[in-house]
């Protein structure tokens, strides 16, 4: 029972968090996005792309502006971007959202790459790290306060992070609590009826889109720029459709949608976690873990999937 | 036909309609011009605008599309590869026909190859050859239709959506495969992650006077059998009902559940023997880390067929030449192949694009939407 003894010690729970965090906080900001434009009854497909394209626009900004602030602006700029194409052709124009998804993903993984490797194919260039932010009195906490392995403490993270956990808090009031989160809710669950209240359907899921595809650059971004520190085509490996389901699986709950994305990373994070608790596993099966994780989830809680009524149902006024 | 015309100004109820009648052949052809050629002209156009950015000379690009894809024997390679391809198509034609979004297919199709190529070295020297591909080919088939049971049962009894059920046994999948590779199937004469290579004469034979494996016959023979079984069969009409209304099929006492299930395993079977015909007729091995991730870029053609088995073998051939000359041209070029995901990605936006603008017409109706118009004038009202 060595295994479990070096399980069960504060360090690899430490590094559990905090890799969870580094790991979970792209998956978070894109499933925040994600959550708002379904419940405003958009299904984005197209996530992946998105985030590639934010991931991209990041590295660049990041790399030629110097500094990381830079990078997110690109990042938010480069997602607000590809998500008008989606504005346009599936709000406005009512077009097939899953066929829109699947071309903008294919056109942002392919341009990435394509550009990513013109241009930097041989240099390969690095971010620098991204410095943390310590929290005032949490930080000097004996063990959990700590680096460890040369991660950033658990309690001096980049500032985006506690940004990012505000952000949720902010979403879920004004999901409840304001104006515009009831119109959000109205037009993914009966547009007819915000429609009838004289709210534009199209203008609040326009908003809902362009917000998605922000916070998904910005998801993208933060990958590059604090996750991997650095860019390669195809970097996202999937995480963009994880975002869709964690939003699923949330029901469109800013917080649920917190702790899912956590637990996503840290299954995600799972392989040097692994190293640490010293069992080594094929990256392979590591790999499987995550997804895995996702369909025994959605086998167990299947029944309380929910998916508002008028999701990926463009609305055209007065069709029936 | 032409003397509608005539009775013009006698009566006001019977005006003459504005526009003179097209003759039905006519307005077909058009119809077929405008929906499904226009958008790849568009996307091609758009590509080379690309192209041109990133100061490549598009004209020379799609030149050497042409020179490695169609001349010369460069026409046979493309078929070679035209038969996965063919056979996925069938398989996500049938599928979307039933209006369920079977995304899963890289996994099932790797899955599908990594245990041909696992059993298949053996296989041919043990038993005649005829059944060796029979048995394979099933095999295939049957990796990539059991591989679709857990996002159809969790459809069919809970209503989960497909597209991220599919999607997740596909990540699951490739690494599945990967780890059979390096482990079970792996060829002990060799440190690469990579299974024993097929003798080259017990391959899939080829059609007598090419190199064109007898994988496209199979191919041939998918499509055919897909076009029938939705145009000419009860099965058939049941899965477009299902399609286009769940509820109504329900209510005509259709076994949806069934239906959703056996649609996806008939989905996942072809997609299986795209994966047989590919190791058996071309590359006679599989290495971890291979991911040619076919089906990502036939999806568009599939639905520029407009969900026509018969009408997607020009598209599929149209595209195994651009991918198989797209290879020469971007290596010729300096750029990574992955250029043709924009152009596939492009020729998807403008299809959806000019079938609105196709619909629009044909109803007559406006090109911007009444809500649109609306909202817009909303808008300047209060600015």
């Amino acid at each position: 029972m060595i295994v479990a003894s070096q399980l069960w010690t504060q360090i690899f729970w430490t590094s559990a968090i905090a890799g969870g965090l580094v790991a979970g906080l792209p998956l978070m900001f894109t499933a925040l996005g994600e959550s708002i434009s379904e419940r405003a009854g958009v299904l984005n497909i197209g996530l992946e792309g998105m985030m590639l394209m934010g991931a991209y626009c990041g590295f660049l900004g990041a790399y030629y502006g110097g500094n990381q602030w830079y990078g997110y602006l690109a990042g938010i700029g480069a997602g607000t971007l590809s998500s008008v194409v989606m504005v346009v052709l599936c709000v406005w124009l009512g077009l097939d959202q899953i066929v829109v998804g699947i071309a903008i993903t294919l056109a942002g993984e392919g341009i990435t790459s394509v550009l990513y490797q013109t241009r930097f194919s041989s240099s390969e260039p690095r971010l620098g790290d991204v410095p943390g932010t310590p929290i005032p009195l949490l930080d000097r906490i004996p063990v959990l306060g700590k680096a460890i392995n040369g991660q950033s403490p658990l309690f001096s993270q980049p500032l985006v992070v506690y940004l990012g956990l505000a952000f949720a808090f902010t979403l879920t009031w004004i999901f409840r609590r304001t104006n515009v989160g009831l119109n959000l809710r109205a037009a993914g669950e009966k547009p007819e009826a915000l429609d009838a209240a004289g709210v534009s359907v199209l203008a609040t899921r326009s908003y809902a889109v362009l917000s998605t595809g922000a916070l998904t650059g910005l998801g993208g971004a933060y990958l590059a720029i604090a996750g991997t520190g650095g860019f390669q085509p195809f970097l996202t490996q999937g995480q963009g459709y994880m975002a869709i389901v964690i939003a699923m699986l949330a029901r469109g709950r800013p917080l649920a949608v917190v702790a899912f994305s956590l637990m996503f990373g840290i299954a995600l994070s799972l392989s040097t976690l692994l190293q640490i608790a010293g069992i080594n596993l094929s990256p392979e099966v590591v790999n499987i873990l995550p997804f895995a994780a996702i369909i025994l989830a959605l086998m167990v809680f299947a029944r309380r999937a929910y998916l508002p009524p008028a999701l990926a149902l463009p609305y055209l006024r007065g069709a029936r | 036909m032409t003397s509608t015309g005539t009775t013009a100004g006698e009566h006001p109820l019977s005006a003459p309609r504005r526009r003179p009648r097209r003759s039905l052949r006519g307005e077909w052809l058009l119809d077929v011009v405008m929906r499904s050629i226009v958008p790849v002209l568009l996307a091609l156009v758009a590509g080379g605008v690309l192209l041109a950015a990133l100061g490549r000379n598009p004209f020379t690009f799609y030149g050497s599309i042409w020179t490695g894809g169609i001349s010369a024997g460069a026409w046979q390679d493309s078929a070679i590869r035209m038969a996965p391809f063919l056979l996925i198509a069938a398989g996500l034609t049938l599928i979307f026909r039933a209006n369920i979004w079977n995304l899963g297919y890289n996994g099932q199709f790797l899955l599908a190859a990594a245990l041909v190529s696992g059993y298949a070295p053996k296989l041919v020297n043990d038993v005649p050859l005829w059944l060796a591909f029979a048995v394979l080919f099933l095999l295939a088939g049957a990796v990539g239709a059991v591989w679709t049971v857990v996002p159809s049962v969790l459809k069919a009894k809970y209503g989960t959506n497909e597209i991220i059920t599919t999607l997740m046994m596909s990540f699951i999948g490739i690494d599945v495969a990967s780890i059979l590779i390096k482990g079970p199937f792996h060829d002990p004469s060799t440190p690469l992650p990579q299974t024993a290579v097929v003798p080259l004469d017990k391959m899939l034979p080829s059609i007598p006077g090419t190199r064109i494996h007898i994988g496209l016959l199979v191919a041939f023979g998918a499509v055919l059998v897909v076009h029938w079984l939705l145009t000419r069969t009860s099965w058939g009409l049941r899965l477009q009902v299902m399609g286009a209304n769940p509820r109504a099929a329900r209510h005509f006492g259709i076994d949806l559940p069934r239906l959703i299930i056996v649609s996806f395993a008939a989905s996942g079977f072809l997609v299986g023997l795209a994966a047989c015909a590919d190791i058996m007729g071309l590359w006679g091995y599989i290495r971890t880390g291979w991911n040619p991730a076919y089906g990502d870029t036939i999806i568009p053609f599939v639905f520029l067929a407009r969900l026509n088995a018969l009408a997607v073998v020009p598209f599929v051939a149209f595209f195994s030449v651009l991918s198989t000359g797209g290879d020469l041209a971007a290596q010729q070029a300096n750029l990574p192949t992955d250029f043709l995901l924009v152009l596939v990605g492009l020729i998807l936006l403008f299809m959806t694009v000019i079938e609105y603008l196709g619909r629009q017409r044909e109803l007559g109706a406006s090109y911007v939407p009444a809500g649109l118009r609306e909202a817009f004038r909303l808008r300047r009202r209060t600015a």
